[in-house]
């Protein structure tokens, strides 16, 4: 593994190699020393062109407790917001030395660029780009179904929301078939991509029907101002029909649980009952998700040697 | 004016022979030709064309000299084997006047490589609100018969109706970008499966081929003429197909990226493969190469849109669209179109010569290879083979989505009216 | 580390049953030298590591007449060698009991450069503050690279710096065995 740029990339092995690291890491959070000397040395930059403090701060706590060094790099405040190109921005970072970035973009495609322009060698890690991928909240998602539920092979998962915007749905309906649970996508026609009939899910568009047997439902963030294009008539409707009321947790199974990436709607795509009842690990992801950023970190990292120099031809 | 006898060349691969070119135009066709003025190119195993025409070029001059000049297009367009492009009006300012079409097919004359022909706006600015004077275009000395909104499509149905009206009164065409804005709205890449797993936005064949149906209609009923600029979806061909068979007075163009490249190359999120209307799906690229091979398809044009390096050097969506195409158009014709069977060297002539020609009303362009008319020329070579780098061109800008494919044939010589604009394979030096 | 029996040039220089006594002469050694056994946490470096701490508790519990607990510590994140190797899976760590205050016995199976002891006292320190640690193993083949004896050691075994010493224990590998491969004709 050079870079996590998309779920997709991750065979079985990697995934839970990525997983079973991420369990031994988990304790380190209940140490005294909730910190490990093993990317001493190592600089790890977070490249944030879109706000996102949660991620940020995860994964800032995760290359910490592993000891390198952060940078943080946000595009506000910074030459990224006066124009500074991407490729300028990659080769500034490369002279600084960064071993690996964590790049939030709000453009699809932009880690990819980053990975494959040759014009900075450390590992890049997707921490979320554009309507495209999310692999590490997918990981973290994972992990945390993994805890409650064991091995997820056989699994049911089922997805509810603007599959068609999230980059979450798409790692996970990705990651979660490459682990061998069986996806369903919930969502109005109007929020499922096209082409979603050749992903590795089934789908539906009626939720109550795709309840009783999940082992754990995720809710999607779905955005109010997806009804001025139409996708939906309104937020009232949309919450009658594809939000989380605890009418519908009550048709899950005993064992199932209630999943969101965060943040929140409470009252559009998931109630508050259902937000803070016993089955929901939302706040549990949170935690996980420092472990499951420690695991890839170190997996990209350790074992490659010190960064190449810089090709003559960027010089 | 010197005089060229072109030795034992391979005239539409259809008959070997030699040419002797005075005075700018070819003065005998024969076996066997002497001369004692003239300069001997030898044309042994090499095709001749008739000069090719592209009906879709972006020259980016006025307003955009950083991506390409007239100057820089035409010498592309020569080393590509044109002797004529039409010149699209987005430009800043737009060429929505007389004044600037003229300005542009001066600067053309100056430059000397090719005839430059200007394509006005429709409407004014592009805008698609009122229709820019194509009266006065028409008129001025840059003679004006091509008129497209290229870039943007001209959507609304009163304006596109009323400009296929009044352009009959000069023999002009419409020249469509069939684009529904509303369909594409933030699109990036072919709305397919692909788009889906990208988080692309998509550009659903149904926004190009929804325009061309409704063109098709307004055309024929209103009796004028219409020209599809960079056809790519089979639903289009179908369309196409079916309104000429109905008698509707329409033509078509296909990039030679739309009959060779696929949509699996965004991929890469390399925005070099960043083209608008999008690279479509395999289907679609076999169907477009049908169309072209069973004439529903009339020409291919470039689509040749230069841009500067840090418009392509970025994120896909910050990307601009746009490819070039002028040097590598008849050697992606060769390895769709001839080496497949589907097209024979004649009918290259007709796609690439003939045909954009006769659309765009150039007189002396597009001409056969016969005694008496002008002497624009091409000599190719076909068992050549490159691979394509994208340093060796005429061209400013380097937005070239063939970089590094192997693609066969060579334009050894150009001649616009009896001048070689290349020879041997190099650009000449043009005396104005 | 390979589960499969002794190649031909292969010499075996601990048995199953030189093994058994080596284990429990270094029981009986660290019960002597620490008198109270209720202060002590014996803790093995995986894998074959926390397979002879295993063994070790066993007889310590046998002697003691009472349940002597054991862990294991992983010091994969701890290694001095992670930028020059790929990344390696973590092992699991398990600490029986508060070593705060405790005598702590790490447990390996070879000690040689003295680098995974190294860590594995890096590793210790962030866990808690022990009174004391002490090392057991089952056999020092010599090389140090660092400052770090054994206390307790089942088989001194001078080795050439080409030879490889490998250790099989019937709870990973088909039995019980020490071997030394390659290195000069014997």
């Amino acid at each position: 593994m050079r870079h996590l740029l998309s779920a997709g990339d991750l065979s079985r092995d990697e995934a839970i190699q990525i997983l079973d690291t991420a369990e031994e890491l988990l304790n380190v959070a209940s140490r005294p020393i909730k910190k490990l000397p093993t990317l001493r040395g190592r600089t790890v930059v977070n490249l944030f062109y879109e706000d996102s403090t949660r991620t940020r701060i995860s994964f800032e706590a995760a290359a910490k407790r592993l000891s390198a060094d952060v940078i943080n790099f946000s595009a506000k405040g910074s030459s990224v917001s006066k124009g500074e190109s991407l490729k300028d921005t990659a080769l500034t970072l490369q002279a600084m030395g960064a071993d690996a970035v964590v790049i939030r973009h709000h453009l699809s495609g932009a880690p990819h660029r980053l990975a494959s322009s040759g014009w900075m060698h450390g590992a890049i890690v997707n921490a979320g780009d554009g309507t495209h991928e999310h692999p590490t909240q997918a990981l973290l998602d994972a992990f945390t179904m993994r805890r409650h539920l064991g091995d997820l092979t056989d699994r049911r998962i089922t997805i509810v929301g603007d599959v068609l915007h999230s980059r979450v749905a798409r790692s996970n309906a990705l990651l979660l078939s490459t682990l061998g649970a069986e996806v369903t996508l919930v969502a109005p026609p109007t929020l499922l991509p096209v082409g979603v009939e050749k992903w590795p899910v089934h789908t539906t568009y009626d939720l109550d029907s795709a309840l009783h047997k999940a082992d754990a439902v995720m809710m999607l963030r779905v955005q109010a101002e997806r009804m001025q294009n139409a996708y939906f008539p309104s937020a009232r409707e949309y919450s009658r029909r594809y939000g989380l009321d605890a009418r519908r947790m009550g048709m899950l199974p005993d064992h199932a649980i209630v999943m969101h990436p965060g943040p929140m709607n409470r009252g559009m795509e998931i109630s508050a009952e259902v937000a803070d009842s016993v089955r929901s690990v939302i706040v549990e992801q949170v935690t996980n998700g420092v472990a499951v950023r420690m695991a890839v970190l170190y997996l990209l990292l350790s074992g490659s040697n010190e960064s190449d120099p810089i090709p003559e031809s960027l010089v | 004016m010197s005089a060229y006898l072109i030795r034992n060349a391979n005239i539409l691969g259809e008959q070997v022979a030699d040419i002797l070119v005075r005075d700018g135009v070819i003065e005998s066709i024969g076996s066997a030709l002497a001369a004692d003025d003239a300069t001997v190119v030898e044309a042994k195993g090499l095709i001749a064309l008739p000069g090719l025409v592209d009906i879709h070029t972006h020259l980016r001059e006025p307003g955009r000299e950083d991506a390409e000049t007239v100057l820089t297009g035409s010498q592309a367009a020569a080393r590509g084997g044109y002797t004529a492009v039409f010149a699209m009006a987005n430009t800043e300012p737009v060429a929505d006047t007389a004044g600037v079409v003229e300005q542009v097919w001066r600067l053309g004359k100056e430059a000397g490589y090719v005839d430059v022909q200007p394509v006005g706006a429709v409407t004014v600015g592009l805008a698609g609100e009122r229709l820019a004077e194509l009266g006065a275009m028409a008129d001025s000395a840059a003679q004006v018969r091509v008129f497209s909104d290229d870039g943007k499509c001209v959507h609304d149905a009163v304006l596109m109706r009323r400009a296929l009206e009044y352009v009959k009164a000069f023999g002009g065409v419409i020249a469509q970008h069939a684009q529904e804005p509303r369909l594409t709205e933030g699109a990036q890449m072919n709305e397919g499966e692909l788009s889906g797993i990208l988080g692309l936005t998509g550009w659903p064949a149904v926004a190009e081929e929804a325009i061309i149906a409704r063109d098709v209609l307004l055309t024929a009923h209103v009796d004028s003429r219409l020209h599809v600029c960079h056809l790519s979806t089979k639903g289009s061909v179908d369309i196409v197909r079916q309104a000429k068979v109905r008698g509707v007075n329409v033509t078509a163009e296909v990039t030679p990226h739309h009959l060779l490249l696929t949509d699996e190359l965004a991929r890469s999120y390399n925005p070099i493969f960043k083209v608008n209307p999008p690279l479509r799906t395999a289907e679609d690229v076999e169907a477009v190469r049908a169309g072209l091979a069973d004439g529903t398809i009339d020409v291919v044009g470039t689509d040749h849109a230069p841009h500067p390096m840090e418009d392509k050097e970025c994120e896909w969506s910050s990307a601009a669209f746009g490819m070039l195409g002028l040097e590598e158009a008849l050697g992606v014709v060769q390895l769709t179109m001839v080496d497949t069977g589907n097209l024979t060297w004649a009918g290259v002539a007709d796609r690439m010569s003939f045909t954009p020609a006769k659309i765009g009303r150039l007189a002396d362009q597009g001409r056969p290879l016969v005694a008496g008319e002008p002497a624009n020329i091409c000599l190719y070579d076909p068992d050549a083979a490159r691979t394509v780098d994208p340093y060796a061109s005429a061209s400013k800008s380097r937005n070239n989505p063939y970089a590094d494919r192997e693609l066969p044939g060579a334009v050894v010589a150009t001649f616009l009216r009896g001048v070689p604009t290349v020879l041997d394979g190099k650009l000449q030096e043009i005396s104005a | 580390m390979s589960s499969t029996s002794a190649s031909p040039r292969a010499r075996v220089v601990l048995d199953d049953r030189d093994i058994s006594r080596a284990l429990t002469r270094i029981t009986h050694e660290i019960l002597e030298r620490n008198r109270d056994s209720r202060g002590l946490v014996i803790l093995g470096i995986p894998t074959r590591g926390v397979h002879l701490a295993s063994r070790i508790a066993a007889r310590m519990s046998e002697v003691e007449g009472r349940t002597i607990a054991h862990g294991a510590l992983d010091i994969t994140m701890y290694r001095d060698d992670l930028r020059m190797k790929p990344a390696r899976a973590l092992e699991h760590t398990s600490i029986p009991e508060d070593i705060d205050g405790k005598t702590v016995v790490l447990i390996d199976d070879v000690l040689f450069s003295g680098r995974t002891i190294r860590a594995a006292l890096d590793a210790l320190s962030d866990i808690g503050r022990p009174r004391a640690v002490q090392l057991a193993v089952l056999v020092d083949r010599g090389h140090r690279e660092l400052p770090i004896r054994a206390d307790f050691v089942g088989k001194n075994l001078p080795t050439s710096l080409s030879e490889k010493v490998r250790v099989r224990l019937s709870e990973s590998d088909e039995a019980d065995q020490v071997t030394i491969e390659g290195g000069e004709a014997a």
